[in-house]
């Protein structure tokens, strides 16, 4: 593999560990603050079809992304309305906001695009396009190494790539360094004690499930707008379930997470890379060994086998004050 | 993710999903679940006007194509089958307080192994084969399930994450089978090789033909008897055996089980084995009683509408039953409705299901905590009065 190679392998990693670290930082505030959230996939695929289907009509990709953390929010709502105001099961609440939005999204499409559950392609104007950073070209081509990985990973991304980016320090700055984060930490740890300080749970729970829903959003807007041209039915594909996944092996902490996306991302891009090539002395590896490798892994990590996970501990626990 | 209990769905849930209030009976096992179901259909209804249609004559095509003519219903009950395999799997594990989102991997490994009986037992004569797949199909279920479970009672790995994995690795090892192993020669689509026909297992319509019962034709098989008998054992094991009692016993309290001598790992596995069977059944029907060959992604989401039945039919094998025949009947009239309107698609039955998961599962207490009070008041009130 030579040097071009593992560039263009890196900048596929970067662009599949996008969508993962909105997603995976969204759940990261939702579980923090106490509320399981697998409804990531639903929200994201929400997001999806809210940002394609309005930048289609409005021409503007960033009235679909408003769209599309518009739509996130409005479900993040349903789910804290079900588990913090009705003390509702949580999980069985992130699952209904799944199902619904996989039959939701296709049924709206087909009505309202005509073009069996798709929404119309995105022209260019419409979608997020790449940004090339200051001086890629002239830096690629005079500096050695550095050059063109600054010039092929580094440059040449849309908006929302580098917003995902900034979104990791400020996550992390918002729970350790905020008073917000204090209290979100606190009632994802022992809500009464934070509601004996007179702190409402439920507004906190309200609060960081509105952040939860606008990230998702963005994570669904940069599937359709940015990274694809348009909607197209189930196109999150499991991504939220995955983004769950990087969210427990980065034991609920930012930076972790965030190396958990790329490490998911990686086995992607190596996993298309690898389709079909034999390796001596291995031979073909069938593809969907390497697909599955984030699932096993995170399985394992749950299990104890790598390293320890532990969740938050008043998270999936609805709060209800007399108890 | 509660890490006091092992639970996978915590305290709250194992009250709200068996334990009866004051209120009588009916109301929780009757006007509960239809007012879930009402709300549901009312959003549903919501959505069907948002896009240009109307909802009434929609619910009507809905209804006539799933009951209004004779081969509809063939088409429901079979859609129903697989319905109440899975509703019953997830039922199972909710009496233990465990919440299986796996069904779907479950059902796919299950269905698996039903496929391979077919492909090995060819020419022996169906009543065999469907024994063996039986077994077969309850075998590779359970284990699919195992795994999770043996990680939540020994290693406190949280089920549901551990579940929703396991879906993916099975999605995985099974697209990997079919393109890479079992694949027919000189196939292009990924699937096996169709079975022996003497494996199949016989249509409704053949079945009743034999005792002089004509019924049009449809993929209604024999497996509906099985699930049928299913839910009977279900009941059986759930409420009459010592099994069942001590499922239930660590469903509900977890550490009142362990005074009471009842081992809470011992029964997460033995619930979430007998769990992952059920599951395993829905591969008697889709493969070998209707495609005859192993297909990729036969399950088509059964898993997750099996947990909507549950929650539907309370957990109990009359109400899953009842909830797995809505279902079904959702699932057959949904195509007709999509035939018959041009702004309907097959996707708006998914809505309807989403809805009520919503309803009848996450937003249990919004009726629930109403109802009650009301049905208190109206107790209370002759007492003071007189």
């Amino acid at each position: 593999m030579d040097y071009m190679t593992l560039l263009s392998v890196l900048d596929g990693t970067v662009r599949t560990a996008a969508p993962l670290v909105l997603a995976a930082l969204a759940g990261l505030f939702a579980e923090r603050s106490g509320v399981v959230d697998i409804g990531l996939e639903g929200k994201m695929l929400a997001g999806a079809f809210a940002a394609a289907a309005a930048a289609s009509v409005t021409g503007s990709p960033w009235l679909g992304l408003l769209a599309a953390i518009l739509a996130g929010i409005a479900l993040s709502m349903v789910h804290a309305y079900a588990t913090v105001t009705h003390h509702g099961n949580q999980v069985v609440s992130g699952m209904a906001i799944n199902i619904l939005v996989a039959g939701l999204t296709p049924t709206l499409a087909f009505a309202w695009f005509q073009q069996g559950g798709q929404t119309p392609i995105l022209q260019s104007g419409e979608r997020f396009q790449s940004i090339t950073l200051p001086l890629a070209d002239a830096l690629g081509d005079t500096i050695p190494v550095l050059g063109p990985l600054y010039r092929e990973v580094i440059s040449g991304h849309n908006i929302l790539v580098y917003a995902a980016v900034l979104a990791v320090p400020v996550t992390a700055w918002v729970v350790y360094r905020s008073r917000f984060g204090l209290r979100l930490r606190a009632v994802g740890e022992n809500p009464s004690a934070v509601d004996t300080a007179g702190i409402s749970v439920a507004k906190l729970r309200y609060q960081a499930l509105v952040i939860c829903g606008a990230l998702t959003g963005a994570a669904g807007a940069y599937l359709s707008t940015a990274q694809g041209a348009g909607f197209v039915r189930d196109m999150t594909a499991g991504m939220g379930y995955l983004a769950l996944a990087a969210l427990i092996f980065g034991k609920w902490k930012p930076a972790p997470t965030l190396a958990a996306c790329l490490l998911f991302a990686l086995a992607d891009a190596v996993q298309i890379r690898l389709q079909g090539v034999d390796i001596p002395g291995i031979g073909i590896i069938p593809v969907q060994f390497i697909q599955m490798l984030p699932y096993v892994l995170t399985v394992l990590l749950l299990a104890g086998f790598v390293g320890k996970a532990v969740a938050p501990k008043a998270s999936g626990i609805p709060y209800v004050k007399e108890r | 993710m509660a890490s006091g209990s092992t639970n996978g769905t915590g305290d709250a849930a194992g009250k709200g999903f068996n334990q009866p209030g004051e209120v009588p009976g009916w109301v929780n096992y009757a006007l509960l679940p239809a007012l879930n179901l009402v709300a549901a259909l009312a959003v549903s209804s919501l959505v069907i006007l948002a896009i240009g249609e109307n909802p009434i004559a929609a619910m009507g095509v809905l209804l006539y194509g799933s009951f209004g003519y004779p081969e509809a219903v063939g088409f429901t009950l079979y859609y129903t089958t697989n319905f109440i395999f899975t509703g019953l799997a997830v039922s199972v594990a909710f009496h233990c307080g465990l919440f299986n989102i796996g069904g779907e991997g479950q059902a796919y490994i299950g269905g698996l192994a039903v496929g391979l009986v077919g492909l090995w037992f060819g020419g022996a004569p169906w009543p065999v084969v469907a024994i063996i797949a039986i077994a077969a199909g309850a075998a590779g279920g359970a284990a699919w399930a195992y795994v999770p479970a043996w990680l939540q009672a020994h290693r406190g790995s949280h089920i549901v994450i551990t579940t929703i994995m396991f879906n993916f690795i099975a999605a995985s090892v099974m697209t990997y089978l079919l393109v890479d192993v079992l694949i027919a020669p000189g196939q292009q689509s990924p699937e096996s090789r169709q079975f022996d026909q003497s494996t199949w297992l016989p249509f409704m319509h053949q079945a009743l033909g034999w005792i002089g019962i004509r019924i049009p034709n449809s993929p209604l098989n024999l497996s509906f008897v099985w699930a049928l008998v299913c839910c009977a054992l279900v009941w059986v094991l759930i409420w009459h055996t010592r099994w069942g009692y001590e499922i239930r016993t660590v469903g509900q309290n977890e550490r009142a089980a362990v005074y009471a001598g009842i081992s809470p790992s011992g029964n997460i596995i033995l619930a979430m084995a007998i769990s992952g069977a059920l599951a395993g059944f829905v591969g008697l029907n889709e493969v070998l009683g209707v495609n005859h060959r192993l297909i990729l992604g036969f399950t088509g989401g059964v898993g997750f509408v099996g947990i909507a039945v549950a929650l539907m039919g309370r957990n109990h094998p009359i109400g899953i039953v009842l909830a797995a025949l809505l279902f079904g009947a959702l699932y057959q009239g949904g195509s007709e409705l999509a035939f018959d309107f041009p702004n309907i698609n097959r996707e708006m039955v998914v809505v309807i299901q989403g809805l009520v998961i919503l309803f009848a599962g996450a937003l249990e207490n919004l009726f629930k905590s109403r109802v009650e009070a009301l049905f208190r008041r109206s107790t209370r009130q002759p007492a003071t009065a007189g």
